[in-house]
């Protein structure tokens, strides 16, 4: 009746995930108790959880990436103290425990914790930068948002009930085989990597219509501001990545539910097929991550430094060069393979290349500092040291690139410091400057700045501290994934790695209190004209928290930097354009579907998990029947009248007109 | 700027886009305003790359059979099993049904709702009949005993031609669907988009098949 679920899964017998999920499982009770009794159940549902509007969706995105942020670093400090601790000793993480925290360190941290934030940015900025009211299918967008939290509960869900793969983040078979990994802990991984990913999938296909078909009139493609660039670069690779993933997952549930033999050790089943199929969609996720941190990083310096971003042009060659590139590269995951000299060396010049296109962008963003007046905002330091320790990070990637240096440096900790160079100094770094640079756009006011520097500076020193020793400990022959070793010159390194952990930690304190202080003083850092960065793109042209509608009426571009043109001439003026004619707005209504759906698809996901097929059959009629019920729905718009949008405009309007009369004159 | 500034009339946003000679019509500001795609051109586009991310999947499997196809570990090989006379009919039973769905839109273009039910009933048998002939196939072979657990070939072979078939299955629940529907409600604007999403999906699982009979059924059976 209920597969193999039974009260021996849950995992009374072992303190630390009894505890941390007891805390956790209490921590969302509080919070929900809390909710249900201020009695916020009724606006939380009809305002957030089935709205279809791309502001929510995004803000939903950041906040559910923030938790797991949270979780993964949470899974680091445990890491990072264990391999402290455990030099000629078991240190206080069982092996098979461990195992299962450097697995789900890296799901979180790439699936949970980076994607939906970099998916959450572009689902709040992308549209508002085209000019756009919403994306192409908003429905879907609630759809693609709560898969993508099915698959987070999933994740979750193995802390308390069985466990989670032993595996490392990407399952390499026969280890990921049913043979070798008998328990449920890959299953986990494979479905909620499966819902969420047909999440991202959905999100692909929308931003990229969204950009290539919805855009501002005049807003041609080489007016898009680089955000929008390089979100639609990410959403291609989405688009042609993400597929493979789900090919090859599946493949591995077929190995796994069904005893077929895609990479089995017997029966003619080939590993290294699993090898190929992965990285062929994981070299392109890096990059479906790190393109969209550049076009932030973009905007930031930018804005910044009060210049058009320099060499506009070769930006979106650059960008588009590494969309192209990044599916070319994958080999040099395994040189070890065995491939021979001439496809290693193919593949170790396919890798090196891609660093020219990055390089052109590094060159870009200090032309544009260059002769800028330069304001160092915390997004501004963010973009710094993301220019700093991404240039590290390249070149030790470009070392890793040469097939015989990686002979020796494959599967090392050297290995971990680079990737973790690169992706908290891009990613990581590149979405915390986009939420200290948007966030006043979503809210309404800035946030401190005294505390987002001290974030940065800490997460900046503990960065270098954890991982400048973790490379050093690579080159001494310290291979990743230890439970424990007896090498007394690692020692030193590694204590030094879990002192950068705590300094980090600081980092991560100053960040939570930075968004604690800043809803405190919140009318002190209000944001009354909607421009609070004196910004250069259309997103600044509406008022902050952007109305449903987005714009009033959709602008007209005229010109790279569609806003900052406006606004120059509004200067020059003194006067803000004349007001336009308002009309009526039909927007898409607000639909459960997106939340139903999910809920069907926790219930298929977890039913799969532990062989409850009936579950999971009645889970799947769920979901087809939401479809339908959404299907039949007449009405599917309703409309905004023109005097609310003429009170809405007139009111940030008024704002504009006044802030315009103080600040004098056009700028330079 | 101001050099484009000459052209404004044709060209509200100094796109740059209205060559000299290209009329002066004010047909050419009409194009070169831009501004956001009408919903059913929206709708079609991304509905397309969906069925692009589709096909992307289905290389991903065509790949993994590609490179286990010699993998038969001492179980029969493509040659040994594979039967073209069925293969034959279940080509002829997807493309007739596509010509079939093709009927059904232009059903819908000249809002005919008997001939549109006639069609897709139509289009239904047929994709039908072509999953009872592979299921047919299916278990055949798995009563001979060379199931997609004997070797990695016939994995492969399974899982490629399994994930067509329940392609073809999610279109055919999809087709009573997109019937109750206009059923119930006509053919309204939401219920049109829906078609021509439906009609793209179809003529999509033709052309993987056609790939399908290709790499598997005529290279594998060739002597």
């Amino acid at each position: 009746m209920l597969g193999k679920l039974s009260w021996s899964a849950i995992p009374l017998d072992q303190p630390i995930p009894m505890i941390a999920s007891g805390v956790v499982a209490l921590a969302i009770l509080g919070v929900l108790a809390y909710v249900a009794i201020r009695g916020w159940v009724p606006y939380l549902w009809r305002e957030w959880i089935t709205s279809v509007d791309h502001k929510r969706i995004g803000v939903m995105y950041i906040v559910l990436a923030l938790v797991m942020l949270i979780r993964g670093f949470a899974d680091a400090i445990m890491m990072r103290s264990q391999q402290a601790l455990a030099f000629h000793s078991a240190g206080y993480l069982p092996p098979e425990h461990y195992n299962q925290i450097f697995s789900a360190h890296g799901t979180v941290m790439i699936f949970f914790g980076a994607m939906p934030f970099i998916i959450g940015l572009m689902n709040f900025v992308v549209p508002l930068q085209l000019g756009d009211r919403d994306v192409a299918f908003p429905t879907l967008n609630s759809v693609s948002f709560w898969l993508t939290a099915t698959g987070a509960l999933l994740v979750n869900i193995s802390l308390v009930i069985g466990e989670f793969a032993r595996t490392g983040w990407l399952p390499y078979p026969p280890l990921s085989e049913l043979k070798y990994s008998p328990g449920v802990g890959v299953d986990y991984y494979l479905w909620a990597i499966q819902i969420s990913g047909i999440g991202t999938l959905l999100t692909g296909v929308n931003f990229v219509t969204t950009i290539l078909k919805l855009r501002a009139p005049g807003m041609s493609y080489l007016r898009m501001p680089m955000f929008c660039w390089t979100a639609l670069a990410a959403n291609l690779l989405i688009v042609a990545a993400f597929p493979i993933l789900t090919a090859t997952l599946a493949m591995l549930s077929l190995d796994r539910y069904l005893g077929f033999h895609f990479f089995t050790n017997e029966a003619g089943g080939n590993m290294m097929m699993f090898m190929n199929l992965i990285w062929a969609w994981g070299h392109p996720e890096v990059y479906i991550l790190v393109l969209p941190c550049f076009g932030v990083f973009s905007e930031v310096i930018s804005t910044f430094s009060s210049k058009p971003l320099f060499g506009y042009r070769s930006m979106v060659i650059a960008t588009l060069f590494i969309c192209l590139v990044s599916f070319m590269v994958w080999l040099h995951h395994f040189f070890t393979m065995g491939a021979g000299p001439d496809v290693n060396a193919v593949f170790g010049i396919a890798t090196s290349v891609i660093a020219v296109g990055t390089g052109v962008k590094i060159y870009n963003w200090m032309f544009t500092m260059f002769g800028g007046r330069i304001r160092f905002t915390t997004p501004m330091l963010w973009s710094l040291g993301f220019m700093v320790t991404f240039v590290i990070g390249g070149m030790t990637g470009v070392l890793l690139a040469v097939p015989p240096a990686d002979f020796v440096l494959h599967n090392s900790m050297f290995l971990v410091a680079h990737f973790h160079n690169v992706i908290i100094g891009g990613v990581l770094f590149g979405v915390f400057a986009g939420y200290t640079f948007w966030f006043p756009k979503a809210f309404g006011f800035t946030l401190d700045e005294a505390w987002g520097k001290a974030a940065f500076w800490f997460t900046l020193i503990g960065f270098y501290a954890t991982f400048i020793p973790l490379y050093a400990a690579g080159l001494l022959g310290m291979t990743r994934r230890l439970q424990h070793y007896d090498i007394a010159g690692w020692r030193p390194w590694l204590t030094w790695a879990a002192i950068g952990t705590a300094v980090t930690a600081i980092g991560v304190i100053c960040q939570i209190t930075q968004l604690v202080v800043s809803i405190r003083r919140r009318e002190a850092l209000r944001d009354v004209t909607g421009d609070p960065w004196d910004g250069r793109s259309l997103e600044w042209a509406t008022a902050s928290p952007p109305p449903a509608f987005n714009f009033a009426v959709l602008p007209d571009v005229e010109g790279e930097e569609a806003y900052w043109t406006v606004k120059q001439r509004a200067r020059e003026q003194q006067q803000l354009r004349d007001e336009p004619e308002y009309k009526d707005i039909e927007a898409p209504r607000n639909s459960p579907t997106g939340f139903v759906c999910a809920f069907f698809a926790t219930v298929v996901g977890f039913a799969l998990i532990w062989h409850i097929w009936w579950l999971a059959i009645l889970g799947l009629i769920g979901a087809y029947a939401t479809f339908v019920v959404f299907a039949w729905r007449d009405t599917s718009e309703y409309v905004i009248p023109a005097g609310e949008v003429a009170r809405i405009d007139r009111m940030n309007r008024g704002a504009r007109q006044e802030a315009l009369a103080n600040a004098g004159g056009p700028r330079p | 700027m101001s050099a484009l500034d000459a052209g404004q009339g044709r060209d509200p946003h100094h796109l740059g886009h209205s060559r000299p000679g290209r009329g002066q019509g004010g047909g050419a500001v009409e194009e070169d305003r831009g501004g956001p795609a009408p919903n059913r051109v929206v709708v079609g586009y991304g509905f397309w790359l969906f069925l692009l991310s589709d096909i992307v999947m289905f290389s991903g499997f065509f790949a993994a059979y590609a490179v286990l196809v010699g993998s038969t570990a001492g179980g029969p090989s493509g040659r040994q099993i594979f039967d073209l006379n069925t293969a034959a009919i279940e080509t002829v039973c997807l493309l007739g049904s596509s010509f079939t769905c093709g009927l059904a839109t232009l059903a819908v273009g000249a809002r005919m709702k008997l001939k549109f039910y006639g069609a897709m009933a139509t289009t239904f048998l047929f994709g039908a009949l072509f999953l009872g002939l592979e299921l047919h196939e299916f278990a055949g072979l798995i009563a001979r005993g060379y199931g997609p657990q004997r070797s990695a070939f016939l994995s492969g072979f399974f899982s490629l031609v399994g994930c067509h078939g329940l392609h073809v299955t999610a279109g055919l629940l999809w087709l009573l669907t997109m019937m109750a529907q206009v059923f119930a409600k006509g053919f309204r604007r939401d219920v049109l988009n829906r078609m021509l999403c439906f009609s793209l999906f179809w003529h999509a699982l033709d052309i993987i098949w056609v790939a399908l009979l290709t790499v598997v059924y005529l290279i594998g059976a060739a002597p």
